[in-house]
């Protein structure tokens, strides 16, 4: 691999190195009702964790805490070392939390590099004019450093394909992302070869040393590409495992809670 | 480490990718132009002719820039005929009383920005569609205007307002040249070179991944609206100073032109996709047809009858191909 990085480099030999995430006990209510009880979790950087769990697990609510769009009721989220509390969405992007939808939050219209700096676009000058040029030069080197194969960082959004989309909204979350890049069902609407160029791309990050949190319905996926699993069900955190340490069969009996 | 050599595409490879669709009106304007410049050579070709189109065109122009920014975020304008006779008449009104041309224009672009921002408000905070504010405003601007003056036209005499907003003339250019000159900058300038401009197109294109983006989007549609009704205060200034006067009629039929040159031009009425020298062309070429219709002789029941054609038929021409994408 090669050892240029595009992500920071976190693990400055001398200083441990901080968990780029930290979740504890985290727990949400919604007025009465429960959507997650004390929900523990470290990502590590260059470590992939697969977040498992049936619809209405608390998968979505756990998802929407990290990006800051919900606030626990209670628990602590720390970052690099340093409790967060995020405000609102662009308070946990600010202190380098980035999220890849599934349903792409792109801009179709616009060109590549465009997607890359949506609102945070560079200028240049006293007068801020948009800085088109520098902006496409350094979208190009990230998509050629990930091997991200798309006509050019000055392409229109709407010519590339569902994968190709996929793979310059991962390369965006790289780029940004100072603690934790959350995949949130990235593959979900991907064939099944972009689905495996997806998860080359992802394990790529994770050889950077990205700390990665993916939500993914795929158990296929899931013992693919992660290395812990941590399973919730009913609000529930019903296990945390190493991928090497379990099977298909009982992460599906974790999930439904029945035994196999 | 593999990395993605591209092969320049060649010409032929090239010329075969360009959107056509993206060019329509600009075939369209030759065609016209041609067409006119063949049937009445005699008239259409003069100068005096051909600037009077631009001149002509300045109004419509500069209002089909602002709606430029309305539709490219997925928004429509339509309270900006009222608004052009609100403006106007009040900055008549007002030179009448004070003498002084620039209190005068000042009280008319006010009154572009408080309807921009009644627009705008209802829109993101109250949360309605523009179709239904702009639609209520406008009926609501037009009622102010006429209820202004009672109906009555108001001249406008003052030299230094009819010069700078009419009939001026700097540097051997029409002063409406000038003024078509200023906004296509400034539009441009907005649209291509500015973050707003990128937040505008990023709007219209998806709403949800602008504001996971980080980009403030009550924000930028409020602007927008606020913009497309100073464009239409400025147009009501234009027509007050040119026509020396300013009645409530004025601007009554121009929604339908800025709309069709804003999307002649190439401006998606679905958002996310703008262009201002587009809208320049759009204007030009819809102030070409009129004047080639006048000059062939034809009626204004019939001038307003091929008129529509020939937008319907503009209209699809542009349209066409662009929801392949």
């Amino acid at each position: 691999m090669p050892s240029e990085t595009v992500l920071p480099d976190r693990t400055d030999s001398g200083t441990p190195a901080e968990t780029p995430l930290r979740l504890v006990g985290i727990h949400k209510s919604f007025g009465g009702v429960v959507a997650i009880k004390n929900f523990d979790l470290d990502v590590k950087a260059g470590e992939i964790v697969a977040l498992v769990g049936d619809n209405g697990a608390g998968k979505s609510t756990l998802i929407k805490i990290i990006s800051g769009l919900y606030q626990p009721t209670e628990g602590e989220i720390w970052l690099n070392g340093q409790e967060a509390n995020f405000r609102d969405a662009s308070d946990a992007r600010a202190k380098g939390v980035e999220v890849v939808y599934q349903d792409l939050a792109l801009v179709v219209d616009q060109p590549v590099y465009m997607n890359m700096f949506l609102g945070r676009e560079l200028t240049t000058g006293p007068l801020k004019i948009l800085d088109r040029k520098r902006m496409a030069t350094e979208t190009q080197q990230l998509v050629d450093a990930l091997d991200v194969r798309i006509p050019s960082a000055k392409a229109t959004l709407s010519d590339l394909s569902g994968g190709q989309r996929q793979g310059v909204a991962i390369c965006r979350a790289t780029h940004w992302a100072s603690s934790l890049v959350l995949l949130d069902e990235p593959t979900a609407a991907l064939g099944v070869a972009e689905t495996a160029k997806v998860e080359e791309l992802i394990l790529k990050l994770k050889a950077r040393g990205a700390a990665i949190l993916i939500v993914s319905h795929n158990m296929d996926q899931v013992f693919r590409i992660a290395d812990r699993v941590s399973v919730l069900r009913r609000g529930t955190q019903v296990a945390t495992r190493s991928l090497a340490d379990t099977t298909h069969n009982e992460l599906v009996a974790m999930i439904t809670g029945l035994a196999s | 480490m593999s990395t993605t050599t591209q092969t320049e595409p060649s010409l032929l490879a090239r010329a075969s990718n360009v959107k056509w669709s993206n060019y329509v009106v600009y075939i369209g304007f030759v065609l016209v132009f041609v067409f006119f410049a063949i049937t009445q050579t005699q008239y259409f070709l003069n100068p005096t002719n051909l600037t009077n189109i631009v001149i002509q065109a300045a109004p419509i122009t500069i209002m089909a820039i602002g709606m430029v920014f309305v539709l490219s975020t997925g928004e429509i304008d339509l309270s900006i005929g009222s608004t052009v006779a609100l403006s106007a008449l009040t900055a008549a009104v007002v030179l009448q009383s004070t003498d002084v041309w620039w209190i005068a224009a000042a009280a008319g672009l006010a009154v572009g920005a408080i309807v921009g921002l009644v627009n705008g408000i209802f829109i993101t905070w109250v949360r309605l569609p523009s179709f239904l504010v702009t639609l209520a405003t406008m009926g609501l601007v037009a009622g102010l205007a006429r209820q202004l003056t009672d109906l009555q036209s108001v001249p406008v005499t003052d030299k230094a307002f009819v010069w700078i907003f009419g009939g001026g003339n700097l540097l051997g250019l029409p002063i409406m040249v000038w003024w078509t000159i200023a906004a296509v900058l400034v539009g441009w300038h907005l649209l291509r070179q500015r973050r707003y401009g990128a937040h505008v197109l990023a709007v219209g294109n998806s709403a949800a991944a602008s504001r996971v983006s980080g980009i403030k989007v009550n924000r930028v549609r409020l602007m927008v609206f606020v913009g497309s009704a100073m464009t239409a205060a400025v147009a009501g200034l234009l027509y007050a100073g040119r026509l020396q006067g300013a009645r409530y009629t004025l601007g009554e039929t121009d929604l339908m032109t800025v709309i069709a040159a804003a999307i002649v031009g190439g401006t998606s009425l679905f958002g996310g996709k703008g262009t201002v020298i587009g809208a320049l062309i759009g204007s030009l070429l819809m102030s070409m047809i009129n004047n080639g219709l006048i000059l062939s002789g034809l009626n204004v029941s019939q001038q307003m009858i091929v008129r529509g054609a020939i937008i319907l038929i503009a209209v699809s021409f542009s349209l066409r191909g662009k929801k392949n994408s």
